[in-house]
């Protein structure tokens, strides 16, 4: 089976022209206001009700997964790095639930290179974060590459929708 | 009039943590989501908002959003472009890439000689893996101007070195990461 068939099953979402305004401009951000969707909705010449009924709809439809502060994590305290494994094939179903096992790996994305098995993760402190590193190597007998980041630049990713 | 007090630094106050912990899942769709957060800590409708912006001027909070699910909206390839940089230009590449609107993070990590040798990463989204490629191209061009203007007021000339993609083809976990409690 292709092994890209997860992703290319996932639905797309049927969006109208104000849904798609809505999530453009909700993707840029929100004023820090009292009634913050008033001002949404003047820009879309919509009304407040209309831009939440909206927007809870793109929620409870999983078009839109949060909304609310975008923290930092950093500034949240705690540490992360991204690793990667290079799993054989053979074996890639058995790794991928050791790695999965671990509370503190946040994502895990198989993608196309001899490293194969790439996934975050996240504790409390750079040693608890080691140490993860270090039981996942010993539960699947592979060494991890670790990849903690050294700089982090500003970006300003937005999908049109 | 607000009352509240910035602490000034990237430290949270006791009640700027119980914000994170409350709204880190996100905030209420209503008219007006922070009144009930000043409902939840007990403070006014005013020094919510008073911190909330605070918290943003600090870098604490970038902004107040909104996340698409990448896959309803078509983008439905993520590439992780990985390149081989001159330590010494490093930071000006990854600034000018992480300008780019298609680029979602853009990070300087280690080499690991030899088996691997990519020291910047820039996560790219494209609805088709034509339009992922096509996006390393476009990160290429924009590092190979970069080094025009480099090499024209520099005597040694810097070369552009190996570049790679590795595309998603399988989310195998996705769950957010969370302030504990």
């Amino acid at each position: 089976m292709d092994k890209s068939s997860r992703h290319a099953h996932t639905e797309l979402a049927e969006l109208s022209l104000l849904d798609k305004r809505l999530i453009n401009l909700l993707q840029r951000g929100l004023p820090i206001t009292e009634r913050p969707f008033l001002e949404i909705a003047e820009q879309l010449n919509s009304s407040e009700d209309e831009v939440l009924e909206r927007l809870n709809h793109l929620m409870s439809s999983k078009v839109l997964t949060r909304f609310g502060p975008m923290f930092d994590a950093v500034c949240l305290g705690g540490a992360f790095t991204l690793a990667a494994l290079a799993v054989p094939e053979d074996r890639f179903e058995e790794v991928t639930q050791h790695v999965n096992s671990f509370d503190e790996v946040a994502h895990n994305y198989r993608r196309t290179h001899d490293f194969n098995m790439w996934f975050v993760v996240g504790a409390e402190s750079e040693a608890e974060v080691n140490q993860v590193i270090s039981d996942i190597e010993d539960k699947t007998s592979l060494p991890v590459l670790n990849t903690p980041k050294l700089e982090e630049f500003y970006v300003q990713l937005y999908l049109p929708a | 009039m607000s009352n509240y007090t910035s602490p000034h630094n990237l430290q949270l106050s006791s009640l700027e943590r119980q914000f994170v912990l409350l709204t880190q899942s996100g905030l209420p769709i209503v008219a007006q989501p922070y009144q009930y957060v000043a409902e939840q800590l007990q403070i006014t409708e005013a020094d919510v908002l008073a911190m909330t912006t605070d918290l943003k001027e600090r870098g604490i909070i970038r902004r107040i959003a909104a996340v698409p699910n990448h896959y309803k909206l078509g983008y439905r390839y993520n590439g992780m472009t990985v390149w081989d940089v001159e330590d010494e230009y490093v930071s000006e590449f990854g600034q000018a890439v992480g300008r780019l609107p298609f680029v979602s993070h853009c990070y300087l990590r280690p080499r690991h000689l030899p088996q691997w040798n990519y020291n910047l990463f820039a996560m790219v989204h494209g609805k088709t893996t034509q339009e992922v490629q096509q996006y390393r191209t476009q990160i290429k061009d924009l590092l190979i101007n970069v080094l025009q203007v480099r090499n024209d007021d520099s005597d040694h000339g810097v070369k552009l070195m190996t570049n790679d993609i590795l595309t998603s083809t399988e989310i195998l976990k996705k769950t957010g990461l969370r302030l504990k409690r």
